[in-house]
């Protein structure tokens, strides 16, 4: 049986990528790293919409316009969410989300 | 011919692998950069598997928007935050180890239930296809709204990503 030819392999693809980047959030020490983390489990639900797309959407076009819309909003997310940490690390000379106690700059 | 499949199968197993890969390197590296690294690695294993569900332009996309862009632009981050050896040495052990993994399995195991119990049942009949044309025709004319509206979000992104990164540079000499 063709594993790349069923919904469900890719489903716990995307269940395995959302994972991820929630242990990554968890875990990480640094805004940079929580940023990256935050990158996979878009990617996960993009990776959902696409798979939905091919197997069971009426219109194939849609899912693939919801994943380009998901890449435009986290490509703006990152440019706001770099520009954040550098302002922060400007004004705390850190990066551990533990000593960036208030958010006045 | 049959060979043609068992090689595509390969390939999605090696494409799945590098998603995984690149996955754990992203969280398990002490290093920032080596974090991001596994990023790329592990978006560019999700661009194989756009492939694998039929659209070679938002496989394209995914490596030109994300590992070309969004990838960089984190190691520009990176390169003007702490040095690596004040993060590798606080990386070290990391933080949270039990809630994340806490977290992380119940999640999972909810997602896995979730889906090996759900009937996904197919749309009655498919309009279209999965061309490039097909998806062009539908952001222009259908879609339009969201078309546009993910330029204004781009536009507002970087003139808010330029204040903010702007500020506090005259007064303070770094």
């Amino acid at each position: 049986m063709m594993i790349s030819a069923n919904l469900n392999t890719y489903l716990i693809i995307s269940a395995i990528l959302l994972v991820i980047g929630l242990y990554g959030m968890v875990q990480h020490r640094s805004l940079i790293g929580i940023l990256i983390s935050s990158e996979f489990i878009l990617n996960g639900a993009a990776l959902n919409f696409m798979a939905f797309n091919r197997f069971i959407a009426p219109n194939p076009a849609v899912g693939q316009i919801y994943t380009l819309f998901i890449m435009g909003i986290a490509a703006a997310e990152a440019a706001i969410a770099v520009s954040v940490i550098i302002a922060v690390y400007r004004k705390y000379r850190s990066e551990d989300p533990e000593q960036v106690q208030d958010m006045k700059l | 011919m049959i060979v043609y499949k068992y090689i595509a199968e390969a390939l999605f197993y090696a494409f799945m692998l590098l998603t995984f890969m690149g996955g754990f390197m992203a969280i398990r590296s002490k290093m920032l950069m080596h974090a991001v690294l596994g990023l790329a690695v592990s978006l560019f294993g999700v661009a194989g598997l756009y492939f694998f569900l039929g659209s070679p332009f938002l496989a394209t996309m995914q490596i030109l928007i994300y590992v070309g862009a969004i990838c960089i632009m984190i190691v520009m981050g990176v390169m003007l935050g702490s040095t690596p050896d004040q993060l590798a040495a606080k990386n070290f052990g990391g933080r949270n180890i039990v809630l994340a993994l806490i977290t992380c399995s119940t999640g999972f195991v909810a997602l896995f239930v979730a889906i090996g119990q759900t009937k996904f049942a197919p749309a009655a009949e498919r309009v279209g296809d999965m061309s490039i044309r097909f998806v062009g025709e539908n952001l222009l004319f259908k879609y339009c709204l969201a078309f546009e509206l993910i330029s204004v979000v781009l536009l507002t992104a970087i003139i808010g990503a330029i204040i903010l990164a702007r500020d506090g540079r005259e007064d303070k000499a770094l």
